[in-house]
């Protein structure tokens, strides 16, 4: 779940990183008040879940109160990659020395969280990494030891940071690994950490990603999600327990594992056809959840046929034709449906579906047939080669 | 031969008391596996299918000389049961839980290497040896005895494979998975290092998806350190970045983790990757030179 650059922000304040004054508005209105209270020119700031916000036009400066109005009410009316902007941080704009980076995420080769710094802040640290890699400096964390000081000042020199700040940037960056463990994130990174006049190190912008699975102890960062990150589809299938993407394509498929779900989207394509979704209804899915994985999928108007792709392990073949059928009560496919149930209790399934009443089923034995057949209803397949 | 688990293996179940727990305590039980122990914290003393039930995993170790655990226990329940079963002596503990915060993954798995335990999963259908034994919840009717290792980190595409190598007639060593979580308890090239060891298995088959860079090491690892032939598959070529698909571990992230970018380096050192699953079996048919 990612936090808002507002949210990360005051996240990391309670763990001693300093932040620029500021605070968040959702009128124009708002904004210019924020902005008089700090009396000095102020950065707008569009709160929206997407990157390159500063391209789009969603970060602006304001010299005054007034014109902190104008552009707030600009910034408010914008839609950037699709969200619309609902609210803006005012903050006070600092007057930039030198932009750092500095951030921690998870080695998954290595197994360990890596903290990593660099002198080239501001810009896309993966963009660095690619060109000059030598600009960011790596120390890996031992769970039970955390980060420790000297290697958060290894990282101060392996940037070639000012020595007069290497305590303030040691203290920046052990608040932020505890913050970082002690709210289960994935990722919490600084960027830009501005060196302003002092000199002084200041947190210009924060990115925050909390692990989804350990929401449950942190039920006050789960309060903060918000909800235009997701389609409302997706936002409805995560009630169910089901893991769905949207697509551009118009082919819905409805598959049980994530691995299989991808291999079925592949497959599909590979015989010109073009997946609607991505959708894993789960290990052990019981018939509510087929259900409404499958008014999911056809509450998508692009979606001209349906491709249902079942091996069964720990979810039964029966388990699931029974759910296809109840949810074939409440939601009449106004589609073709092409299913395949394969695995544990795959006769069982089967000879339920065949009782199906009401509704054409296409059935398939592989996973090529059904692809191919699948394409052909969707009206716009072809043969690879 | 092959490697992990063998007729020999006397597992304890983690969860015996759990509806998925004590389902697949059947299914393995019907497979054959040797289920001598269940754990369920304060129903130690009882009996679930014929198999009797222990408070701690310690004591089921001494009661039962139980050498593998597979655990079924909630996510927010499952480091500790891990961490039990390694403190308990057990060598080699399968984890199918899905949903593990991954930072407590970190702290397990250090713990683990330390103590010289091995973890398969977590997220991950377990492991089997068709013919011998199954840990885990992989359907055992789909497979056979055979020379090809299947090593994934899926589960249900990896049932797929089997069923597909299995119905041309082409048997398995080992099928393993190691789940799709981004911080597995056991990597590829630890499973293709036992597998170039063991000799059963003549081919082995790796099923990779989007997301990190294991698929990248695996084939670094084959090029470098393997003599038996790896057949691929990864599956993701069509997720768009920065979406998670599904599960932890699948999601392409700082410009790295895609399917073609997996599928390149697997190329470029002369592993053949399948386009779907049913091919992975028509080249695997091929390279042992088996009749259709």
């Amino acid at each position: 779940m990612k936090l808002h650059e507002f949210q990360s922000k005051q996240l990391f304040a309670r763990y001693g990183i300093p932040i620029p004054r500021g605070k968040v508005a959702t009128s124009p209105e708002e904004a210019r008040a924020i902005a008089k209270e700090l009396g000095k020119p102020v950065v707008v700031k569009a709160q929206v879940l997407v990157g390159g916000r500063g391209k789009a036009g969603g970060i602006r400066l304001a010299r005054t109160p007034e014109e902190a109005e104008q552009v707030a009410e600009q910034i408010l009316s914008m839609t950037l990659k699709g969200l619309p902007v609902r609210r803006v941080l005012v903050d006070e704009a600092a007057e930039i020395q030198a932009e750092l980076y500095l951030g921690l995420t998870i080695d998954r080769a290595r197994r360990r969280v890596v903290a990593m710094a660099s002198s080239a802040g501001g810009v896309d640290i993966e963009e660095v990494a690619r060109t000059t890699p030598e600009k960011i400096a790596r120390v890996l964390i031992e769970p039970e030891l955390g980060l420790r000081e000297y290697q958060a000042r290894a990282l101060a020199a392996g940037i070639g940071l000012d020595r007069a700040l290497w305590t303030s940037f040691a203290q920046i960056a052990l608040g932020l690994y505890r913050c970082f463990e002690e709210n289960d994130a994935t990722l919490a990174e600084i960027n830009p950490l501005a060196v302003v006049p002092g000199p002084a190190l200041l947190a210009l912008d924060g990115k925050v990603i909390i692990d989804d699975n350990a929401l449950f102890r942190h039920p006050d960062l789960a309060a903060m999600r918000d909800e235009d990150e997701d389609t409302p589809t997706e936002r409805e299938a995560r009630k169910y327990g089901i893991s769905y993407v949207q697509l551009d394509g118009n082919i819905g498929c409805m598959v049980n594992g994530a691995g299989l779900a991808m291999a079925t989207m592949d497959i599909i394509q590979l015989y010109g056809g073009r997946p609607a979704n991505f959708l894993d209804i789960g290990g052990g899915a019981s018939a509510e959840r087929v259900a409404a994985a499958m008014r999911l999928i056809l509450s998508d108007p692009h979606v001209k046929a349906v491709l249902i792709n079942i091996f069964g392990g720990i979810t039964r073949c029966d388990e699931v034709a029974r759910g296809m059928l109840a949810a074939f009560e409440m939601v009449r496919p106004r589609v073709p449906v092409v299913v395949r149930l394969v695995g544990t209790n795959e006769e069982e399934g089967r000879a339920i579906l065949r009782e199906a009443q009401g509704v054409t089923l296409h059935t398939a034995t592989t996973l090529v047939e059904a692809a191919q057949l699948v394409v052909r209803l969707a009206g716009d397949g072809h043969r690879p080669e | 031969m092959s490697i992990l688990i063998n007729r020999n293996t006397r597992v304890v179940v983690q969860g015996i008391t759990g509806r998925e727990g004590q389902f697949h305590t059947q299914q393995m039980l019907e497979y054959g596996t040797q289920v001598v122990a269940g754990v369920t914290p304060g129903k130690g003393g009882q009996w679930v299918l014929g198999v009797p039930v222990f408070d701690t995993v310690q004591e089921a170790v001494e009661a039962t000389g139980a050498n593998c655990s597979v655990i079924f226990v909630p996510a927010r329940f499952a480091p500790d049961a891990i961490l039990e079963a390694a403190d308990a002596g057990i060598p080699l503990i399968v984890c199918i839980t899905e949903g593990i915060p991954v930072q407590d993954m970190i702290r397990v798995r250090a713990y683990l290497e330390r103590k010289g335990v091995r973890l398969i999963g977590p997220n991950g259908p377990g492991l089997i040896t068709p013919g011998e034994s199954k840990v885990g919840i992989i359907p055992g009717h789909i497979t056979r005895p055979g020379p090809v290792g299947i090593v994934s980190r899926s589960g249900t595409l990896t049932y797929e494979v089997i069923a597909a190598l299995s119905q041309r007639g082409i048997g398995q060593s080992t099928c393993v998975g190691i789940g799709g979580d981004p911080i597995p308890g056991t990597n590829f090239v630890e499973v293709l290092a036992m597998f170039e060891e063991d000799p059963q298995t003549e081919h082995v088959v790796l099923i990779g998806e989007i997301g990190g860079t294991e698929e990248e090491r695996a084939a670094d690892f084959i090029a470098t350190r393997m003599s038996k032939p790896v057949t691929a598959f990864i599956a993701g070529r069509t997720a768009p970045p920065g979406k998670r698909m599904g599960h932890a571990g699948a999601i392409i992230e700082g410009g790295t983790g895609s399917a073609a970018e997996k599928i390149a380096k697997l190329e470029s050192v002369g592993i053949p990757v399948a386009r779907h699953p049913e091919e992975i079996a028509e080249i695997v048919a091929a390279r042992l030179g088996v009749q259709a």
